[in-house]
């Protein structure tokens, strides 16, 4: 969103002759002209959609009309199936981030910190990390069932990944110069590691969880669409097998608008984060 | 000089391979999930369902050509399109920015829908998974063209096809190799995906969907290996074209 906002400034600094050709570009507020044309869009879709439903260009069970996808997410939100299986989700998300974050945390410090490590079991690593989280899903499946289990292992190896990456890189990467200050002034390991290097690591290690959590958003999808019997994935899955479209298209834009809402908080905490970390640098 | 020292990364694997060798295929560990090693390097030669993986792998591989050489060309003409033209970037980059939002997987149960669970299905949604991301690096180099060149393409007065040649496409091409490369994993992740999910026909994933449901572990973990080494292949395919096609570029 950070992009499109900056985008948006860019346009509305470029050369003024173009506004001949767009007279309703001085008539307008610039930031309604580009609501309106964002909106555009999708409002054509829409009525596109309803027309195909109107004029019945294509059965119902292929693409139901958005009157009766609209009111199948009313039922779905009123009749609290939405609700229950958000909250299912949502919880899933949370344990796999409870398991994977604080392991990928400890294993990044480690990578980071020891030299030794590094050698030993980064190669290791990287190659198990290669194998996206698809790959694990049968070996889990085999090993754990499709119980919960399984999906809290999947969310957490998705969120590590990123975290482990990110946080060995961030401690990597502090100047040289702040830990010849450490030493100069002979800090003792704790306080080494919870003044200088945990401080100077945050904002990498931020943008590494903000990926994991996009990541493990993901794999709750791909997890609960293959193996569960509840959650927002279960339920597309449940809509389709009972050729109940209007129930997946409800799904996929409750994916979608989870998705939005999640990658805009990250970046608010984010760029909040940053903004205060230099400081303490 | 003769002595071959072994590199220190090497000791895990090692160990967990010994460990492996001594536990599980001497017998002294025995349970249906812990398969020896040499049957599962063993199974891709002998093993009669085992043998399947190199069809899998050949018909994972077309499908993934297929479905990224349509959702790269789509996902270039679109970018490039879109890029040039500013009202049409405001009023088709939101949408989708938002679409790419949508976990990509929750497209699949729509999709079969519409498409069926045959070939075609399966090729709509690696071009979608490969769409995303050429479009949006594309959509984004275009954007970040110097105005400059912009302005001298305007005094010399070159006509549109000479300008996409001459300034656009060159001025791109980095962006748009970035894209193709994130493109070609996310492809194969969908080719794989796609067939796990849907599990009919042929291609790795509908391999390991079937292992899993008869329980062979050695076959899950072959087609697994099989996976990652064609992530690996792919991604050695996007750094040769970098090497290739902008070699003054160092990564």
């Amino acid at each position: 969103m950070a992009a499109l906002e900056h985008l948006a400034g860019g346009v509305g600094a470029s050369p003024l002759p173009r506004a001949a050709a767009w007279p309703w570009r001085t008539a307008l507020p610039a930031p309604l002209r580009r609501l309106l044309l964002a909106l555009a869009l999708p409002a054509a879709i829409v009525a596109l959609w309803q027309w195909a439903a109107v004029r019945g260009w294509v059965p119902p069970q292929i693409l139901p009309a958005p009157a009766l996808v609209w009111d199948t997410f009313l039922e779905l939100a009123r009749g609290g199936e939405l609700l229950e299986g958000f909250l299912i989700s949502l919880q899933r998300i949370g344990s796999g981030l409870a398991l994977g974050g604080p392991l990928g945390l400890a294993l990044g410090i480690w990578l980071g910190v020891s030299a030794r490590a590094r050698s030993h079991l980064e190669p290791t690593l990287r190659a198990l990390f290669a194998v996206p989280t698809l790959g694990w899903i049968p070996i889990l499946i085999l090993i754990f069932g499709i119980d919960e289990a399984l999906k809290v292992i999947v969310i957490a190896k998705a969120v590590m990944v990123p975290v482990v990456l990110s946080t060995s890189r961030g401690i990597r990467n502090i100047p040289l110069a702040y830990l010849e200050a450490a030493r100069v002034l002979r800090l003792r390991p704790w306080t080494r590691l919870t003044r200088l290097t945990l401080p100077a690591c945050l904002p990498t290690v931020f943008s590494g969880f903000r990926l994991g959590l996009s990541h493990a958003f993901i794999a709750l999808i791909v997890v609960e669409m293959l193996a569960a019997t509840e959650g927002i994935g279960y339920m597309m899955v449940w809509g389709r097998k009972l050729f109940q479209l209007d129930i997946v298209i409800v799904g996929i834009v409750v994916v979608g608008v989870a998705g939005c809402v999640l990658d805009l908080l990250l970046r608010r905490l984010e760029r909040g984060l940053s903004r205060w970390a230099p400081g303490h640098g | 000089m003769a002595e071959a020292r072994i590199p220190p990364g090497a000791w895990l694997p090692l160990a967990i391979g010994a460990a492996w060798l001594l536990l599980i295929d001497t017998g002294a560990v025995a349970h249906p999930l812990m398969v020896p090693l040499h049957e599962v390097l063993a199974a891709p030669f002998v093993d009669e369902q085992g043998r399947q993986i190199w069809s899998a792998a050949a018909s994972s591989l077309v499908r993934v050509a297929l479905g990224f050489l349509i959702g790269a060309s789509l996902g270039i003409a679109v970018g490039v399109a879109v890029g040039l033209s500013r009202p049409a970037q405001l009023a088709v980059a939101p949408t989708v920015h938002g679409l790419r939002q949508v976990a990509l997987f929750a497209w699949i149960p729509l999709l079969t829908a519409w498409f069926g669970n045959g070939d075609l299905v399966k090729i709509v949604f690696i071009s979608i998974s490969t769409f995303f991301p050429v479009f949006l690096n594309t959509e984004q180099g275009v954007r970040g063209i110097a105005p400059a060149y912009r302005e001298v393409a305007a005094i010399v007065r070159l006509g549109p096809w000479l300008r996409l040649r001459r300034l656009v496409l060159p001025a791109i091409l980095p962006a748009v190799l970035t894209g193709v490369e994130l493109a070609l994993l996310t492809a194969w992740i969908g080719t794989v995906g796609s067939e796990y999910a849907i599990g009919t026909g042929r291609g790795i994933g509908a391999y390991l969907a079937t292992a899993r449901d008869v329980f062979r572990m050695d076959l899950v973990l072959i087609g697994v290996l099989v996976m990652a080494l064609g992530g690996y292949g792919l991604s050695r395919v996007a750094q040769l074209l970098f090497l290739r096609l902008i070699p003054w570029r160092t990564r």
